[in-house]
């Protein structure tokens, strides 16, 4: 029976700068599904350990579909902000079998390994201008805005084809969301901004589509499928800007903090795209900046010791799942060189990150080139004192001051 | 040992191909798995981790050699 007393919070409060909530490790052990109450005052069914997350990522009695009034939001919300959400969802990222793969298709030789290896020196470049820029300045930075942010809002305009006035209303529209000191309102306004300039851009494309660039080609293969019409369209495009932006923004500062913890390691990762592709894996892990992702369930389910009934929220903790020592021994080690490609941290099943690639090429060509450019770069604060967003589901830092 | 491919799985993570781009690619036009030699007889161990990197169980591998 619920005792709704003793049902805890989700997301649970982070004590340590790196580690997961703490309740997690108890719960995997006994509890591995377990009541929590979401922002939304929904109770959902919280799930903790490796193995049984990615078995429910590909059983077909757990949907993604977000309009379903049970799927626990990781975030208090308003009504609209819900249908948003529901709407943006049935772009990709909120279908079902079967009629998620036409649509997942259409992207997917977009994101091939051999197409995201292409936008190296595209990336590249951005990541040296931004270096040049933080060179030329003060020797007191906040990496987040100089290179954290603008690093996927310039890969992101160079992939979709968006023109660089746009640079300014993606990059505060990715700030806003990404810090906590923004309102409520600021949020939403900058959110609707962004949708604005989305819903001008996709009519553009779709008046003259060329082959040079991804919504060009969408708007193109869309005339042959006609899966997406200029509502889904636009959401689309707006998935791909939010889920890729914040990510991986978040990921570079954290990813920096944690290379700092271990600086003798920094020349080999230099030195060697091996030990660099390693550490990326190894970061992505560790950090895991998607912790929990909502799914309803559409039959009854046995998992951990409970039953699942049709119709009940689930959130699976992929921070756990990454920190379950059944799956990486000794998990709450920063071990660099350990093979961690079995992460969950881009997610598992049909929604698995298609942009992971991409942001694979990001994060190796960003640590690369700051340390061998700035081979002296250190933590302008305390780790302790740094402003690390521990209440929130989707992890990250307000703001990471450096120095060199 | 083999692998197998269920293309209709496949949903271009491009995972197997990120580790083992001797046994995988990805079609330009569609971006599925393609795997390069169907017949390749597999260590038990690569194998066994090319179907479990896998996020939506396309790709399993089998005992003895591929017909
Ligand atoms: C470090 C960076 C990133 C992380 C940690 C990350 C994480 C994730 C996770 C956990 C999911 C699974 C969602 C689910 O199962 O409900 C996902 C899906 C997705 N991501 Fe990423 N992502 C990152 C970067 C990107 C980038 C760069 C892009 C695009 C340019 C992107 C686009 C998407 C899309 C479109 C989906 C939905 C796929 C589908 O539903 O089939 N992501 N991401
Ligand atoms: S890992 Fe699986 S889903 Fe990803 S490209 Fe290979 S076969 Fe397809």
């Amino acid at each position: 029976m619920i005792d709704a007393l003793h049902i805890p919070d989700f997301p649970m409060q982070r004590t340590c700068p790196f580690d997961p909530p703490q309740e997690y490790a108890k719960l995997r052990v006994e509890h591995p599904v377990s009541q929590v109450r979401a922002p939304t005052g929904q109770i959902a069914w919280l799930v903790t350990r490796y193995e049984d997350i990615r078995m429910l990522l590909n059983d077909p009695r757990v949907s993604a579909d977000r309009r379903h009034p049970n799927m626990p939001l990781t975030e208090e919300v308003t009504p609209q902000t819900r249908r948003n959400i529901a709407e943006v969802g049935r772009s990709l990222i909120g279908l079902d079998r079967p009629e998620h793969g036409p649509r997942r298709k259409m992207l997917m030789a977009e994101f091939t390994v051999r197409r995201m290896a292409a936008m190296r020196p595209h990336i590249q470049h951005t990541a040296d201008e931004l270096i040049d820029a933080m060179l030329a300045g003060p020797r007191e930075v906040d990496l987040l805005t100089a290179l954290a942010l603008p690093t996927p809002t310039r890969t992101l305009c160079e992939l979709l084809g968006l023109s660089y006035d746009a640079r300014d209303i993606i990059q505060r529209s990715a700030n806003a969301q990404l810090r906590r000191s923004v309102s409520a309102e600021e949020r939403q306004q900058t959110s609707a901004e962004l949708r604005a300039y989305v819903d001008q851009v996709v009519r553009e494309k779709t008046a003259a589509p060329t082959d040079e660039d991804l919504l060009g080609r969408l708007v193109l293969s869309n005339r042959e499928t006609g899966l997406y019409d200029h509502e889904l369209m636009v959401g689309l495009t707006m998935l791909l800007l939010v889920a890729g932006h914040e990510t991986t923004a978040s990921m570079i500062a954290l990813g920096v903090t944690g290379l700092l913890q271990q600086p003798e390691k920094i020349p080999g990762i230099v030195a060697d795209p091996a030990a660099a592709a390693a550490a990326v894996e190894e970061l992505l892990r560790y950090f895991t900046v998607v912790d929990a992702l909502p799914r309803v369930a559409v039959g009854d389910i046995e998992v951990g010791g409970v039953t699942i009934r049709a119709d009940e929220g689930i959130l699976l903790s992929f921070a756990s799942a990454n920190w379950d020592d059944e799956a990486f021994p000794d998990a709450a080690t920063l071990d660099l060189a350990r093979p961690a490609r079995k992460h969950l941290a881009f997610g598992y099943g049909i929604h698995q990150c298609i942009g992971q690639n991409l942001a694979r090429e990001e994060l190796h060509i960003v640590f690369r080139t700051l340390f061998s450019r700035i081979p002296t770069l250190r933590l302008g604060a305390d780790l302790d004192d740094l402003p690390f967003k521990k209440d929130s589901n989707i992890y990250g830092i307000d703001a990471l001051p450096v120095t060199w | 040992m083999h692998v197998i491919v269920d293309r209709e799985l496949c949903v271009g993570a491009g995972l197997c191909v990120l580790s083992a781009a001797d046994l995988f690619d990805q079609n330009e036009e569609d971006g599925q798995v393609v795997l390069r030699d169907a017949a390749a007889q597999l260590s038990t161990e690569r194998a066994l981790a090319a179907a479990q990197l896998c996020p939506s169980g396309a790709l399993s591998a089998v005992e003895g050699t591929a017909r």
